[in-house]
C-alpha cells in the first residue's frame, strides 16, 4: 500500500503550490516537539518544589540541554505560527471544499490541540511569568457561562493555580494532549492521502501540471524541513529561552504579565471590552463572541462553497481576511501595549 | 396665642445651639485674626474624639451668653501661660484612666519626661521661649503624630525643630548652632526620609529624644546610633578608637568620622586621601595611616571584583544564558562587601580580612562561572555556524538531486 502510495501519489502544481508545504513544516515540527519533548522527559520533574530547579538543571548541567530546551519552545512557537498559516492557506484556497470536511474540521481540532500544549506547556518550567499567565487564563476559562466554574476547577485541581495544576498540566501535556493529537494526525493524513490535495477552486485538476510526491515533492519538503531546522538552531543558540524567577504565589504579579502571543488578540480584546455592556458581564461576551467566531470558521465547509452562491465563498473570504487582520493588529497591540 | 410660640421656637433653637457648641459658635462669629481657634479645630484630634473647647480651657459650651460660658464659676480658665502649658496639657495626657477612654496605647510619660529635658528645665526656670507642647504640636489643630499634616510627623519634625533651632535671634542666647537643619537636608538620614520614603529613618528625635529632648552626651552618641547601627556600635566599641574618642572634647564616638546632622554616605575616601577622615588624627605615613590605607584598599578591591562580576554576568544574561545560580551566589559576595565596611569599625585588620577573603573568592568564583557562560555563549555560535553551513550544504545536495532526477525524462 506505501509503495501503491508512493508510486501514485502525485502534487498538483500551480501558483498555491508552496502553501503545501506548511502541512509538512506543521508535522515536521510536531516530530522536533515530539523527539526533544521526549529528551526533555528523562531530566524534568513536574512538582512545584522540582519543577523549576530540574529545567534549571537541564538548561545549565544537562551536555546540550540549553538546546533542547530552547528548540522545544521555540519549536512549539513556531508549529503554532505554522498551523495558522496553513489554515488560513486552506480557507484562501477553499481546499476545506468538499470532500474535505472532515479534513478541515479534524485541522481546526489540531490547531486547538496546539494551543492546549502550548498552554499546559507553558506552566511547566513553574516561573513567576508561567505562574501569573497560568492564573490569568484559567481565571477567563472560569468566567464561561454556566460551566466556567467547573472548568476553572478542573483544569486547576481546585480552587487556585497550585500543586496540583502543575501535574495536571503535565498529564495533559505528555499524555492526554499527545493521545488525541496522534490519533487526530493520523486521521488528518488518512484523509489527506484518501481524497489527494486539494487544487484551486475553477481550474480542472485535469489541466494543471503534476509533480510525483516521491521523490520531487517529498525531497523539496526535506529543503524546507532542513531550512526549519537550521531558523529553529539559530533562534535557540542566539536567543535561548530564558528561564526567570522560581514562581512565588505570595509575590505580587510582575508587571506587565500577558499570555504567549498566540492567546494576545483574545487577551487584549477581552481587557478593551467594558465590565458591563448591556446585560452581560465583558468577558462573558467576549468569550461568546470568540466562541462564535470559531463556530463559524469551523463550519466555513458547510456554508461557504460554491454550491450556495459566490456572494457565500466571497464572505468567507472576507471573514478570513478580517480574522487575520484582527489577529495580527491585535496581536501587535497586546504585545506592545 | 403668638408670644408663647415665640418662645416655644427660641428655646427649641437655643437648645438646638447648645448641641453645635456655643464657643465654636460665637468665636466663629468674630472677625478675622481673632477668630483662629474655631477655625482650626475642625482638624484637631481632640474634636475628632468628641471633646471641645471647655474639656481644656474650661467654662460652659452650652451657654450662649459668654457672661455664663466664659465665667469662673463655670469653671473657665482662659489661654493658660505659656509656663503652665505642659501642666496644662498633662491634666489629661497624664492621667491613664482618662486617656484609656481615646487612646489606651498612648503614653502617659510625656510631662514626666519633658520635666528631664533640656527645654522642660529651663521653663522650670523661668525660661517661656523654650518649647513646650504647643510649639511642636500646635495648638487648636493638633493632629496625630501618623497624621502627615501634623508638625510632628516623622516627615515633618525635622522642620519643627528648625523652625526655632535654625532661627539665630532666638539661638543667640542658649550659644546653640543653628546650622543642624542644613546639615541635617544633606544627610542620608534625609535622603531615606524624604526620597525613599523610608520613616523608620532618623530625624531630630530619634537620636535626641521627643519629649526629653536633649543632645547625647560624649559617652552616649555611639549608643544613639547604635540603637538602629547595632553591630557597627558593637564593634566600635571593641576598637582601639573608642576609649580615645570617648575622652575627646567636642563630641565623640561615631560622630568624630561621621559628624552629626550631615552624615553623608560612607567610602572608602573617609580612610584614604585628601578627604581622609583618619587624616586629622593621624599623619601620612604614620602606621595607623598606612593600616588605613590598606584596609581601604581590601574594601575597594572587593568592590571592584564584585562590580567586575556582576558586569560580565550581566553580559552573559543578555546574551541568553542561564547564570541565575551565579548571580544568586553573588548576593553572597555582596552580602561579604557589607560585612567588610562592618569588620573596618573594630579596626582590626585580621578581623577586616575575613569577609574580604570570603567576598574574593565569591567574586572569582562568578567571574568564572560568567567567563564560562561567555564562552558556552560563543561556542554555541560556532556551532551554529557550522550546523548552518552543514544544512546549507545539505538543502544544496538535495537541491542538485532533484535536479538530476527532473532532468531524466523519465521522471
Amino acid at each position: 500500500m506505501v509503495r501503491d502510495l508512493m508510486d501514485h501519489k502525485v502534487v498538483p502544481v500551480h501558483a498555491g503550490t508552496a502553501w503545501y508545504y506548511f502541512g509538512g513544516i506543521t508535522l515536521f515540527l510536531v516530530g522536533v516537539q515530539l523527539f526533544t519533548g521526549v529528551l526533555l522527559l528523562l531530566y524534568y520533574r513536574p512538582t512545584v518544589a522540582e519543577a523549576f530547579d530540574s529545567v534549571r538543571f537541564i538548561m545549565t548541567r544537562v551536555q546540550f540541554g540549553w538546546l533542547i530546551r530552547s528548540i522545544h519552545s521555540w519549536s512549539a512557537n513556531l508549529l503554532i505560527l505554522s498551523a495558522f498559516i496553513h489554515m488560513f492557506s486552506v480557507a484562501f484556497t477553499h481546499a476545506f471544499r468538499r470532500p474535505r470536511e472532515l479534513t478541515w474540521l479534524s485541522g481546526i481540532l489540531l490547531l486547538g490541540l496546539m494551543l492546549g500544549f502550548g498552554f499546559s506547556g507553558y506552566l511547566l518550567p513553574w516561573n513567576q511569568i508561567s505562574y501569573f499567565a497560568t492564573k490569568v487564563g484559567t481565571d477567563v476559562a472560569a468566567t464561561t457561562p454556566f460551566a466556567g466554574p467547573a472548568i476553572a476547577r478542573f483544569l486547576r485541581g481546585g480552587e487556585d493555580v497550585g500543586a496540583a495544576t502543575l501535574t495536571r498540566f503535565f498529564d495533559f501535556h505528555v499524555l492526554i494532549l499527545p493521545l488525541i493529537t496522534f490519533a487526530l494526525i493520523g486521521l488528518h493524513l488518512a484523509l489527506v492521502q484518501k481524497n489527494g490535495m486539494s487544487t484551486p477552486s475553477g481550474v480542472p485538476p485535469s489541466k494543471l501540471a503534476q509533480m510525483k510526491f516521491f521523490p520531487n515533492f517529498l525531497l523539496r519538503e526535506l529543503m524546507v524541513w532542513y531550512g526549519v531546522l537550521a531558523v529553529l538552531g539559530t533562534l535557540a543558540a542566539v536567543f535561548p529561552w530564558e528561564l526567570g524567577e522560581k514562581a512565588d504565589p505570595f509575590a505580587s504579579a510582575p508587571a506587565g504579565i500577558r499570555p504567549e502571543w498566540y492567546f494576545l488578540a483574545q487577551f487584549y480584546t477581552l481587557k478593551l471590552i467594558p465590565s458591563h455592556v448591556w446585560i452581560f458581564e465583558g468577558e462573558i461576551l467576549g468569550l461568546l463572541g470568540f466562541g462564535a467566531l470559531a463556530a463559524i470558521w469551523a463550519l466555513l465547509p458547510f456554508w461557504a462553497v460554491e454550491r450556495y452562491g459566490a456572494s457565500r465563498t466571497r464572505l468567507a473570504n472576507g471573514v478570513g481576511v478580517f480574522l487575520v487582520f484582527y489577529l495580527f493588529v491585535f496581536t501587535l497591540l497586546g504585545y506592545f501595549k | 396665642m403668638r408670644a408663647p410660640a415665640i418662645l416655644f421656637l427660641l428655646c427649641g433653637s437655643l437648645s438646638g445651639a447648645a448641641a453645635v457648641d456655643s464657643c465654636v459658635t460665637c468665636h466663629s462669629a468674630l472677625e478675622e485674626g481673632t477668630k483662629g481657634p474655631a477655625t482650626l479645630i475642625k482638624n484637631d484630634v481632640h474634636i475628632a474624639h468628641g471633646l471641645s473647647c471647655a474639656d481644656c480651657h474650661g467654662g460652659d459650651r452650652t451657654s450662649t451668653d459668654p457672661e455664663v460660658s466664659m465665667s469662673k464659676a463655670k469653671g473657665f480658665k482662659g489661654k493658660p501661660a505659656r509656663t503652665a502649658i505642659p501642666a496644662f496639657c498633662a491634666s489629661c495626657h497624664s492621667n491613664p484612666d482618662f486617656m484609656r477612654r481615646y487612646a489606651p496605647r498612648e503614653r502617659v510619660d510625656q510631662l514626666d519626661l519633658y520635666k528631664t529635658s533640656i527645654h522642660g528645665k529651663k521653663l522650670a526656670a523661668g525660661d517661656a521661649n523654650v518649647a513646650t507642647c504647643v510649639d511642636c504640636h500646635s495648638v487648636h489643630d493638633i493632629r496625630p503624630v501618623r497624621d502627615t499634616l501634623s508638625p510632628v510627623h516623622p516627615l515633618r519634625v525635622a522642620e519643627t525643630c528648625s523652625r526655632c533651632h535654625s532661627d539665630k535671634a532666638k539661638m543667640a542666647p542658649y550659644k546653640i548652632p543653628t546650622n543642624q537643619f542644613a546639615e541635617y537636608r544633606t544627610s542620608v538620614h534625609w535622603e531615606a526620609m524624604t526620597k525613599r520614603s523610608d520613616l523608620s529613618a532618623p530625624s531630630c528625635a530619634s537620636c535626641h529624644g521627643n519629649h526629653g529632648a536633649k543632645p547625647p552626651q560624649v559617652e552616649s552618641v555611639a549608643e544613639v546610633c547604635g540603637t538602629c547601627h547595632v553591630l557597627y556600635e558593637q564593634l566600635y566599641g571593641r576598637s582601639v578608637h573608642k576609649p580615645i574618642f570617648s575622652v575627646a572634647g567636642g563630641g565623640g564616638g561615631c560622630v568624630v568620622c561621621h559628624s552629626s546632622h550631615g552624615i553623608q554616605y560612607p567610602n572608602t575616601k573617609m580612610l584614604v586621601g585628601s578627604t581622609s577622615v583618619c587624616a586629622g588624627c593621624h599623619e601620612a605615613g604614620t602606621p595607623q595611616s598606612n593600616t588605613a590605607a590598606q584596609m581601604a584598599g581590601w574594601i575597594d578591591g572587593l568592590g571592584a571584583a564584585i562590580k567586575q562580576s556582576e558586569t560580565v554576568l550581566a553580559t552573559a544574561e543578555s546574551s541568553g544564558m542561564e547564570v541565575s545560580e551565579a548571580q544568586v551566589r553573588l548576593i553572597d559576595g555582596r552580602e561579604n562587601l557589607v560585612k567588610s565596611r562592618l569588620a573596618l569599625h573594630s579596626m582590626k585588620p585580621e578581623e577586616l580580612r575575613v569577609p574580604i577573603d570570603a567576598g574574593m573568592a565569591i567574586a572569582r568564583e562568578t567571574l568564572q562561572a560568567g567567563q564560562a557562560s561567555l564562552r558556552e555563549r560563543d561556542n554555541r555560535r560556532y556551532g551554529l555556524g557550522v550546523s548552518v553551513v552543514l544544512i546549507a550544504i545539505a538543502i544544496l545536495a538535495i537541491r542538485s538531486l532533484i535536479r538530476r532526477i527532473e532532468s531524466n525524462p523519465s521522471n
